[in-house]
């Protein structure tokens, strides 16, 4: 092997069809709605919380399917259920259900503000 | 979505393309990198298609490398593009084609500079006025020199000795074309087909008997993207983007890469070598990797020209295996002589990726 001075970098690319993630599977089963999501933003743009806190519905679904639940989970303790998002929502997914959902089945707790 | 409803939205991404007259300007690396592709096209519109198109041995750089480099300021840049334009307007020609894509990028935001900052292209018209003494005219049509070989696809297709058909199996050859950054993606309405659509390159390769490939990665950058290169800090970055393509596209199993940049087809052939040393990994078959060319080397491998005499000794990868599956005949012997038949000195060769 040649040493040219410079090299390849690993690559970022995150290939979701292979990624085993049964507890989204889980919730998929449970809130088939889930997937409708198109990640247009209009949730997080009208969140009563968004404004003051890290909480972003559209971040939590899509970090969510990459499996990455352990950033995602501590920003649903902003969620006040207002349920501005389900207004907005293009996609007419019941926002609210489906964070309730989140929290049965990744189980949210005492310590996590529910 | 209905096949009338598909025309109508195709029509809006065509680009009209005049078909005689052009003052045409070279690329200063791809001279340099396949020294056979610019001479190729100017004997392919003249002697085969009996077009006017006029060169002139006073043109130089466009300065696009500086610029996209922050060696000079857009107003040098500018300039030395005024002066091209005085050039054509000397000549009499309004219809200017360049063999660059990174030209023609520049060329594209300089005339739409102009349009939008009027008092610019005053004080541009001034320096060149003090600098040379000359006046220009901004032309009527710009195009790159692949919408050419594009616009007479056809015609081409009509001449040919060798079809993009695998001789072997008679089935089409499974063709990557990857069209550079700048064609379209910063002016779409000036590329065919636009930043979303663009089919200069899937166009010709379809008239001349090949299938493109749709991979994920089709319209990623080759790597080039100037300072990522030109830095050699962030070279590793270069690979590692070319590295990601080959990547996408290697479950496809093309059999050839088409482009239409002076950059791509140097980054995406040398790269190959590069990478083949540091990870032992090559694309091709049996140890090879996958040729890549230039539009104007296909147009002449299509019209029966010899391989050598179109500079593919050149490249890193080796072309061969390609050949064998286009049926163009080719003498081995030949393939590191000179114009006078002398023989020049052989390359080293790499450990491993195969180059015959």
């Amino acid at each position: 092997m040649i040493d040219f001075g410079y090299g390849l970098t690993p690559s970022a690319t995150l290939k979701i069809e292979n990624v085993q993630n049964p507890r989204f599977e889980a919730l998929h089963e449970l809130e088939p709605d889930v997937v409708k999501c198109i990640a247009c933003g209009s949730c997080t743009a009208s969140c009563s919380a968004g404004c003051f806190t890290e909480m972003s519905l559209r971040r939590v679904i899509l970090s969510l399917q990459r499996g990455r639940e352990k950033e995602t989970l501590p920003m649903l303790r902003h969620c006040m259920l207002c349920g501005k998002c389900q207004l907005v929502c293009p996609r007419g997914i019941n926002t609210r259900h489906l964070i309730l959902s989140i929290g049965k089945v990744y189980g949210l707790n005492e310590e996590d503000g529910r | 979505m209905i096949y009338q409803g598909k025309q109508r939205i195709w029509s809006e991404y065509q680009k009209e393309i005049p078909t005689d007259h052009w003052f045409y300007v070279r690329s200063c690396i791809r001279q340099s990198f396949f020294p056979a592709s610019e001479k190729t096209f100017l004997e392919i519109l003249r002697d085969r298609l009996g077009k006017d198109i006029y060169e002139t041995p006073s043109h130089t750089t466009c300065g696009g490398i500086a610029y996209h480099s922050e060696a000079i300021p857009q107003e040098t840049m500018m300039t030395i593009i005024a002066r091209q334009f005085a050039l054509m307007t000397e000549a009499g020609y309004e219809n200017y084609v360049c063999s660059c894509i990174t030209s023609f990028g520049l060329y594209s935001e300089v005339i739409e500079d102009w349009r939008e900052f009027p008092e610019l292209e005053a004080k541009i018209r001034e320096n060149l006025w003090k600098a040379t003494k000359r006046e220009f005219k901004i032309p009527t049509y710009l195009a790159h020199a692949s919408d050419l070989v594009y616009k007479f696809r056809n015609e081409i297709a009509e001449q040919a000795k060798f079809r993009l058909v695998n001789q072997q199996t008679g089935k089409p050859l499974r063709v990557v074309e990857h069209i550079g950054c700048h064609y379209a993606k910063m002016f779409p309405s000036k590329g065919v087909g636009g930043a979303e659509y663009p089919y200069v390159l899937a166009g010709m390769v379809e008239s001349w008997g090949g299938e493109v490939i749709d991979y994920p990665e089709r319209r990623h950058c080759c790597g080039f993207g100037f300072r990522q290169y030109l830095v050699k800090a962030n070279r590793g970055y270069s690979v590692s983007n070319t590295h990601k393509k080959f990547e996408s596209m290697e479950p496809f199993e093309p059999d050839m890469i088409i482009t239409n940049c002076p950059g791509c087809p140097y980054f995406l052939d040398r790269w190959q070598y590069v990478i083949a040393e540091q990870t032992g990994k090559t694309y091709g078959k049996d140890g090879y990797g996958i040729p890549v060319f230039t539009y104007e080397e296909v147009a002449g491998l299509v019209l029966g020209y010899d391989p050598w005499d179109l500079g593919l000794q050149t490249h890193q990868v080796a072309v061969e295996p390609l050949l064998d599956k286009m049926g163009i005949p080719y003498n081995p012997e030949d393939k590191y002589k000179g114009v006078d038949g002398k023989q020049l000195q052989r390359p080293e060769f790499p450990m491993n990726i195969k180059c015959c």
